[in-house]
Parts: structure tokens; C-alpha cells; sequence
């Protein structure tokens, strides 16, 4: 059988089936939120829970592409293994033909185009991965600032203040975080809000989230279980105390 | 007609470089930097035209960063990035040869051997483990004087001597002048500068 006919083909009322059902497959991965702080942008992702005889530490969901550049996912382990090593390989082609190092929405762009390429060429199927792209880049006034891209299967990609991917929450998280985000949050107030839109999809706390603070300059902080237990503590003693002055008032 | 120089101590290795960048009776450039950074720990001091030069040492030097980020920051011990080296040296022989040749000083933490290691390879893609070395003319007269003076469990300061001394016997003895050399050191706390004839930062 000749591999020339294409796997993504459109359906009578225009929808690409396979591409849906790739964001499917994102739906069902665990959850990625991304925030972009003032001077910062917070990584964080749903660590699902382990077998016991699993060793969590080679589960890795945010990871660096580049030193400049952090990326997590949501969707098909496999794929996003994948998809990281090519852009990883094309990070360093663009250093050693640039002798500059590939801005955010370079390689945003880069796997944007990747994931396209998959719909449209025969024989393969779409990555079943959406992928959340932080680092900084420069602005008008040539400053540095922090920025955040989303890529998905389709092979979109855009620009966001605050993202979510993956899990079946997305929609309702996202709402969380329109509500509560603002511009000029700072590092803690950033890391605060992804903590507190992660604890509304995730069992128990600090053990199954993992938050990388990338902070510029090629500077990123994964932050130990003990300093994520900290904030989650501050959030629940947040929301004992709303609920203590509720019952008070109402009482 | 460039040269390289390497020698191996207790605790890394130190290369030095010449620093002029010529073709025929054309100096182009007397501050070139012909040692290049590979990883925290190793770099690459090459000797051949500009061309292959920068071409192998950037191409070396990305491919080595792309396996660090692409195994979880784990860094490779100075014997694999040597033969690595050599394999592409070797591959390209019967295709398009890169005409360099090279010496490779690294470090490597305690977990692994704790101490430098220099590696000595030609453009025909040999590759052999050395305590000191020299490409180019140099080698007729410095290893000699490498014979003489190296011996096992060298400090740094001696280390530099013995290239100071090699430097000067070629400044003597050898027709081409060659008025800047760059030296720099490899060792636990990474690959940095000591000094240089020429800024190669200068434009």
C-alpha cells in the first residue's frame, strides 16, 4: 500500500476529524497552566498520579528546548518526546547558523509549523500534543519582557497572558483565570494564582504539581514540594478564613 | 603554520593558541581566538584554515549542547566528546574532509576520573590520549621541551610554565612570527581565559 494518501482529509461539512480528535487526545493528558507574571512567567503542570514502582523523578512535563526557552505540555507523552527533540535540534541549528540564540515565538512558530505539517502530508498522523511556550523576548522599546505561546495540534499558535491546556477542566479553568488574572501580578502573586487554579484540578496538594518559575536571562526555578506545600497552605488559609467570615456574617 | 599547544595537570589541562588568522602573505587578523568553549567543562583548540576552523568548532561545540539539553543537563565526559569529535572528523574524511587538527582538554568531576585529560587528534581523524601535545610546526620544536619537563602531578602554575617556555623557544626558533598567543585553562571551575597577546574581543 503506497503511504501518499493522507491520514487528515476534510469531512463534508469542513472539520478535519483527525485534528479533533487529536485535541482529544490533549484532553485527556493532564493538566498545563501557564501565567505571565510583570517580570515572569509561571509554568504549572498536574503531576497525575504515579504507579508505586514508577520513579517520578524521569516523568518530565516542563522542560527546557533551549536555554532561553521552557515548554510544557499536555497530550501524548510520546509525541511531545518527539516533537521536543526536533525543535531542541532546531534551536541549536538556528544558534550555529545565527550565532544568536532563537526568540520564544521562533520556536513557537517552529513547532506551530511542525504540528501543521503533520496534518497535511500522507502517511502520518497529527501529534496529539498541545504545548505551552515561556521565555522572554524583547518589546518595542527593545526591553525585556516575558511572554507565553500556545501551540496546538492543528498547528495554531498565538501569544497569551494565561493559558490552559489539557484535562477536562480546561474551559472552566480558564474562566478562573480570566477572573482573577491582572497585568502587573509579580513573581509571587503569579505563582499564587497558577497554584490556585491547579489545586481546583488536582487530588491532594504539593505532591502531585510541579511549578517552574522561569524567570529571565535563561534563569528558571522548579520549586521544591516544600515551597509549593507553603502557598498551598497560604491558599487553604485563604479560604478558611472566607469561609469562617461567611458564617459569621450570615450567622 | 598555526599553532597549538596543550599539556595536561593535576586538576585540568591548560591549551594555548597563536593568535593570527593569515593565508598566504595576508595577515587578515592578529587576535583570533582559535580555542572554543565546547561544555562547562571541555574546549576545543584547533589549528587549520579559518574556514574548516570556525565551521568545525561551532558545529562541534552545538551538537555537544544539544546532547546536554536533550539528556537532562547530563554532561559528557571529556573521552566520549573527544571520540565524538573524531567520528565526525571521520566521517567527513572520504566525503569533504575538514582539514583541522585539533587538541581537546577537558575536566572531568570526581565521579568520573577527577583530573584533565587532553586528547590529540589529526585531520585524517587519529585520536589518541596524551599528557601533552602540539599541532602544527610547533610540535618539532616544543615537544621536546614537553618531553623534558612534564611529569605526572604538575600544578597549574607549572602547567603554564611549561607553555611560556615552549612559546618563547618558538619565538626564537621558528621562522614565522608569531607575536599573540591566548591561553586558557580547563579545569573544576570551568574554562576561562589567562591571558592573551590580543584582545579577541577587539574589532
Amino acid at each position: 500500500m503506497s503511504y501518499d494518501r493522507a491520514i487528515t482529509v476534510f469531512s463534508p461539512d469542513g472539520h478535519l476529524f483527525q485534528v479533533e480528535y487529536a485535541m482529544e487526545a490533549v484532553r485527556r493528558g493532564s493538566t498545563a497552566i501557564g501565567i505571565r507574571g510583570k517580570d515572569c512567567v509561571i509554568l504549572a503542570v498536574e503531576r497525575r498520579a504515579l504507579a508505586k514502582l514508577q520513579d517520578p523523578r524521569t516523568i518530565r512535563k516542563i522542560v527546557p528546548v533551549d536555554s532561553t526557552t521552557t515548554l510544557a505540555f499536555a497530550g501524548l507523552t510520546a509525541d511531545a518526546r518527539v516533537l521536543i527533540n526536533k525543535t531542541r535540534t532546531e534551536a541549536q541549528t538556528y544558534r550555529l547558523t545565527c550565532e544568536d540564540s532563537p526568540s520564544v515565538e521562533y520556536m513557537s512558530r517552529f513547532i506551530a509549523r511542525t504540528q501543521q505539517k503533520y496534518t497535511q502530508r500522507g502517511g502520518v498522523r497529527p501529534f496529539g500534543i498541545a504545548t505551552l511556550i515561556a521565555g522572554f523576548g524583547l518589546n518595542d522599546e527593545n526591553e525585556q519582557v516575558p511572554v507565553l505561546y500556545q501551540t496546538d495540534p492543528a498547528g495554531t499558535y498565538s501569544s497569551w497572558r494565561a493559558q490552559v491546556i489539557g484535562g477536562r477542566n480546561a474551559k472552566s479553568l480558564r474562566e478562573f483565570l480570566e477572573k482573577n488574572y491582572n497585568d502587573d501580578m509579580g513573581m509571587k502573586e503569579a505563582t499564587k494564582l497558577a497554584v490556585q487554579a491547579l489545586l481546583e484540578v488536582v487530588d491532594s496538594g504539593a505532591k502531585n504539581m510541579e511549578i517552574c518559575v522561569v524567570k529571565g536571562a535563561g534563569e528558571k526555578h522548579t520549586m521544591t514540594e516544600a515551597e509549593v506545600a507553603v502557598v498551598v497552605k497560604e491558599i487553604e488559609a485563604e479560604i478558611e478564613e472566607g469561609k469562617q467570615q461567611k458564617t459569621s456574617t450570615s450567622s | 603554520m598555526d599553532t597549538v599547544i596543550g599539556v595536561q595537570y593535576e586538576g585540568g589541562v591548560i591549551l594555548a593558541a597563536d593568535q593570527s588568522n593569515a593565508r598566504s602573505i595576508l595577515t587578515y587578523q592578529s587576535n583570533l581566538d582559535k580555542i572554543t568553549k565546547l561544555s562547562p567543562s571541555s574546549a576545543l583548540a584547533v589549528s587549520g584554515p579559518n574556514s574548516d576552523l570556525v565551521n568545525f568548532s561551532e558545529y562541534i561545540s552545538k551538537n555537544i549542547s544539544l546532547y546536554q539539553l536533550s539528556n537532562d543537563g547530563l554532561q559528557l565526559s571529556t573521552h566520549a566528546q573527544a571520540n565524538y569529535c573524531r567520528g565526525e572528523l571521520a566521517t567527513a574524511l572520504r566525503k569533504g574532509p575538514y582539514q583541522v587538527n585539533c587538541l581537546l582538554g577537558g575536566y572531568d568531576a570526581p565521579s568520573g576520573k577527577g583530573k584533565g585529560s587532553l586528547y590529540w587528534m589529526d585531520n585524517y581523524a587519529a585520536l589518541s590520549k596524551v599528557n601533552y601535545g602540539c599541532q602544527g610546526y610547533a610540535s618539532n620544536f616544543c615537544l621536546s621541551i614537553m618531553d623534558r619537563d612534564w611529569t605526572e602531578g604538575l600544578d597549574q602554575d607549572q602547567a603554564v610554565a611549561i607553555v611560556d617556555k615552549c612559546i618563547r623557544e618558538l619565538e626564537v626558533r621558528f621562522v614565522m612570527s608569531q607575536p599573540n598567543f591566548i591561553v586558557k585553562v580547563v579545569d573544576k571551575d570551568g574554562v576561562r581565559t589567562l591571558k592573551f597577546g590580543a584582545d579577541p574581543a577587539d574589532n
